[in-house]
């Protein structure tokens, strides 16, 4: 009793740790993207608040809070209040099963570094993310506003479309590993043997899609501004706003986490061995945390650098993109994953079905396509 | 803590939910309803040991129908397409079918006075729900109905992209 007792204090310190560096992280998002952006615009970005600007998003919490929270006469005031409230719930559910790091020991308390290890992890992952609609669709119908209305229906389209062609990249992952835990997905890539070596396309796939369920730019059509206004939120004011914009970097970051748990290795670094065997496991576990939060915020930037190169998609493009595009690449690479399993050469079949697809895309294009007159 | 009154509270909140599916004047409430129905029977899921079958639930169900059902809720407007209210002899028709039917299902159950299954019960197994358990089952035993039920949801499909094709000509809205 008094063992399970310390496993659920260190357990419940650990959840709450998780929980504050997700929200520190979604809070200087906002600041980095602001930095990102003038960098790419040859500009200098935020720098009035504190050195460098870096208190910025304290100021930003602040005007948040002490703007005018407004609710629309005609509006469902329920459902208005509820939108963002399931926004934010399930963007903070899902680092529940993310594996952080390896087991540690702690003023003699042994425990992971990770929420729940269930053995169906990374459907747990795919449910919450599928849940993530939900905030939007209530929200955006709960205004009481046609172009909220708009803007909801696009982000509940566009999500159930990319959420097949997500689980279809996953299964590819579950034929390597044999295991829906998310755990057991990051053990067996240990000591450099990362699956992004053998699913190149699956790792691609996975990040359009996660791009898509996100509403980051290219597909932020839900809030297309030129079209829409402001899209979903557009009803919406002072921190019921904030709570939807803060939902979409801690996806964000979360999304970055869960790529880097199954294509990249998880907690994983070069030199874990020798980190270990210098300064024993625990730190070498922890470092290994800090490692996973690296990738993932590498993967952060990703997002932004992508926003700010790519111009935004019409939404037929989208549509055809997922259901057209994404989807039979995503049964290719099934296809090209269990012959290479078959053979037993996942790294070889994993980058010859690249080069057979772009082989295959050029020869469709050279025989069915006819040639652009000048 | 008897997990029999987890049981109880869950059961408890499934038939209130579902009550509400059928009394809400709202059809978004309905809906939103529903969906928290379908969380309940997940966790009786959950109390069953089949974790799998709860995260296929939420995913399936909760995650991709409602949100089609919401959807195409909200395109309607609530205002102008209010059904009809009913004549007294409709109403009085669907009271005696269902009053009918209730009393057939109490009938049946109490006639064939089903043996609630215990713990030790030949073949039982807590591992049964687990994934790995399941798809063996699933793949060996029961390949032919599963086989067929794969050709099933093959053919619903095929006659969705059908309806949903638009012919040569047709007005593109």
């Amino acid at each position: 009793m008094e063992l399970l007792n310390d496993v659920f204090t260190a357990k419940a310190i650990f959840v709450g740790i998780v929980f504050a560096i997700t929200l520190g992280i979604a809070a200087y998002s906002t600041y980095f993207e602001r930095k990102i952006a003038a960098f790419m615009q040859d500009r200098i970005g935020p720098d009035r608040a504190g050195p460098f600007g870096i208190l910025q998003p304290l100021a930003d919490a602040v005007k948040m809070f002490m703007k005018e929270d407004f609710i629309p006469a005609n509006s469902n005031k329920w459902l208005f209040i509820a939108g963002p409230c399931l926004s934010m719930l399930t963007a903070l559910m899902t680092s529940a099963v993310v594996p952080f790091g390896d087991t540690v020991t702690v003023a003699g308390v042994t425990f992971d570094l990770q929420g729940i290890d269930v053995n169906i992890g990374i459907l747990w992952v795919f449910g919450i993310v599928s849940l993530g609609v939900y905030g939007i669709l209530i929200g955006g119908w709960a205004s009481n506003n046609k172009y909220s209305l708009l803007g909801a229906i696009r982000a509940a389209s566009q999500n159930i479309s990319y959420e097949l062609a997500m689980g279809m990249s996953i299964i590819a992952i579950l034929m390597l590993t044999g295991s829906l835990s998310t755990k057991t997905i990051v053990e067996t890539q240990q000591a450099g043997h990362w699956n992004i070596l053998q699913q190149p396309l699956g790792f691609l796939i996975f990040l359009i899609c996660s791009f898509a369920e996100c509403n980051r730019t290219p597909f932020d059509l839900p809030e297309c501004e030129t079209e829409l206004i402001g899209g979903y939120h557009t009803e919406y004011s002072s921190m019921k706003l904030g709570f939807y914009l803060f939902a979409e970097y801690i996806n964000m970051f979360i999304s970055g986490a869960v790529m880097a748990t199954l294509f990249f290795g998880g907690y994983d670094y070069p030199g874990y061995a020798f980190v270990a065997g210098q300064f024993g496991t625990t730190v070498a576990a922890f470092v290994g945390m800090g490692a996973l939060i690296g990738k993932a915020l590498l993967f952060v930037f990703v997002f932004m650098w992508v926003r700010w190169t790519l111009p935004r998609f019409r939404y037929d493009q989208l549509m055809g993109l997922g259901w057209t595009g994404l989807i039979p690449l995503a049964m290719f690479n099934v296809v090209v994953t269990g012959f290479g399993i078959l053979i037993g050469q996942p790294i070889l079949a994993g980058i010859a079905g690249v080069v057979i697809l772009i082989a295959g895309l050029f020869l469709n294009d050279a025989i069915f396509r006819k040639k652009k007159l000048a | 803590m008897d997990i029999s009154y987890i049981w109880y509270f869950l059961s408890g909140l499934t038939l209130l939910s579902a009550l509400m599916v059928v009394l809400a004047k709202n059809p978004i409430h309905s809906v939103l309803y529903l969906v928290f129905t379908f969380f309940c029977i997940s966790g009786h899921y959950v109390l069953l040991n089949a974790q799998f079958l709860m995260a296929v639930n939420i995913i399936v169900y909760a995650g991709a129908i409602m949100v089609l059902f919401l959807f195409v809720i909200m395109m309607l407007d609530l205002r102008k397409n209010k059904p009809d209210s009913k004549s007294p002899l409709t109403k009085l028709a669907g009271v005696i079918v269902s009053g009918v039917l209730l009393v057939i299902f109490i009938a049946a159950f109490h006639k064939n006075n089903m043996p609630s299954p215990t713990a030790e019960a030949v073949g039982f197994s807590s591992q049964t729900g687990m994934v790995e358990n399941l798809g063996k089952i699933l793949y060996s035993e029961y390949l032919l109905p599963f086989e067929l039920v794969s050709i099933l949801f093959f053919v619903a499909m095929v006659g969705a992209v059908l309806l949903g094709k638009r012919e040569a000509g047709e007005r593109n809205f």
